[in-house]
Parts: structure tokens; sequence; C-alpha cells
């Protein structure tokens, strides 16, 4: 499998592709999409998007952690942590494209 | 927020496009990301967070209802990580 990673570069190119706008303009709205989703989950608020997925914002209490090299203790106070759920569509997605190879 | 929600915050900053225009666009982004993912690549969006591909092995599971053994067969799923900048923003810093 040649893996690959994909950047904000690669959505650009595709939007650039798709619609037609600016390669500049293109990066923007990239831009745009991950700001508003961004600040959306910084207020607390659950970002769905459909047939994608969906994140959402998890308070974690405190609790009593431990220096794994050390073997230390250390508090680890209460946070907030965000998890993505993925759409039904993405996990068949994402299975399937492993039987094609 | 949801989809149509988030579609509808970039088409009041961007009066240009036409609310077509901007659906297209968010939906590419969208689409990209699980083509990307189905290829079985990664896309690491600084800030914000990272999506991959994590590999499940195969196992024996079990029926909750009937407590019958069945052969889980090894599947690939999605996963995301969450970037630092996103991750501070959460906590307030």
């Amino acid at each position: 499998m040649s893996e690959k990673t994909l950047t904000r570069m690669d959505l650009t190119e595709a939007v650039f592709r798709e619609v037609g706008l600016s390669r500049n303009e293109s990066a923007n709205l990239v831009e745009s999409v991950l700001q508003h989703m961004s600040d959306a989950l910084a207020s607390g608020e659950t970002v769905k998007i459909s047939s994608f997925g969906t994140f959402s914002v998890r308070a974690k209490s405190a609790r009593v952690g431990r220096n794994p090299k050390t073997g230390d203790e250390v508090p680890i106070s209460p946070r907030r942590v965000l998890s993505f759920r993925p759409s039904h569509l993405m996990k068949d997605r994402v299975a399937a494209g492993k039987k094609k190879k | 927020m949801i989809r149509s929600e988030l579609i509808q915050k970039i088409a009041d900053e961007n009066p240009h496009l036409t609310q077509r225009h901007v659906e297209r666009i968010v939906n590419t982004v969208f689409d990209e990301i699980i083509e990307a993912l189905a290829r079985g690549d990664r896309v690491e969006l600084r800030g914000f967070g990272a999506f991959s591909v994590k590999a499940r092995d195969a196992r024996l599971g079990r029926n909750p209802r009937t407590g019958e053994s069945v052969q889980v067969e090894d599947k690939k799923v999605p996963f995301f990580k969450t970037g630092k900048l996103l991750r501070d923003r959460l906590n307030g810093k």
C-alpha cells in the first residue's frame, strides 16, 4: 500500500478543480470550513456532518495519572476532549477500500 | 452545528458565491477526506486534526443476544486525532 498523507493543499486542489475558483480563494474556503468547525467545537457545540461523521466535545474529570517513565504520580486536571464518530458511509467506504486491493 | 449551518455561515461570508457553489465546495472537502481514507491514505490538517485508517485484527466475537461465538474478520476503521491547537482551544488556552 502506498500510504500518502494529504494536507490542506490537496483539499484546496480538489476544490479548485471542482469549482473553478482561484487556488488562493479555494485555500481560503478550505480554511474557512475548518475554522467554523473549530469555533463551534471550542464553544462546546457538537458538529454533525451528515454522511461524514459527528464531532462532539466530552468533559473528562480529574484523575491521577502516572509518568510511565518514572512511575511518579501526577494529577491530571479535568479537561475537555474531542471525539469523532465516523458515519456509516465513511466506515463502509474505509472497510470496502481494503477489499479492493 | 450541522452541514447546512456550516454551508450557510460560509455563504454569508462570501456573498459573491451562490449557495450552490458553497454547497459544492463544502461537500468536496468532506468527500475528498473520505476518498483519501478509502484509499488508505491519511489526511493531516494542522491545528485541526488528522484522519487516518487503523487496522483491527480478526477476533472471536460473541452475539450478545444468543451468546454464540462468531468470527469477526480483520477490518479497517477510520480514526481521528485532534490537533494540538484545537485541543488547547477546547480547554480555553
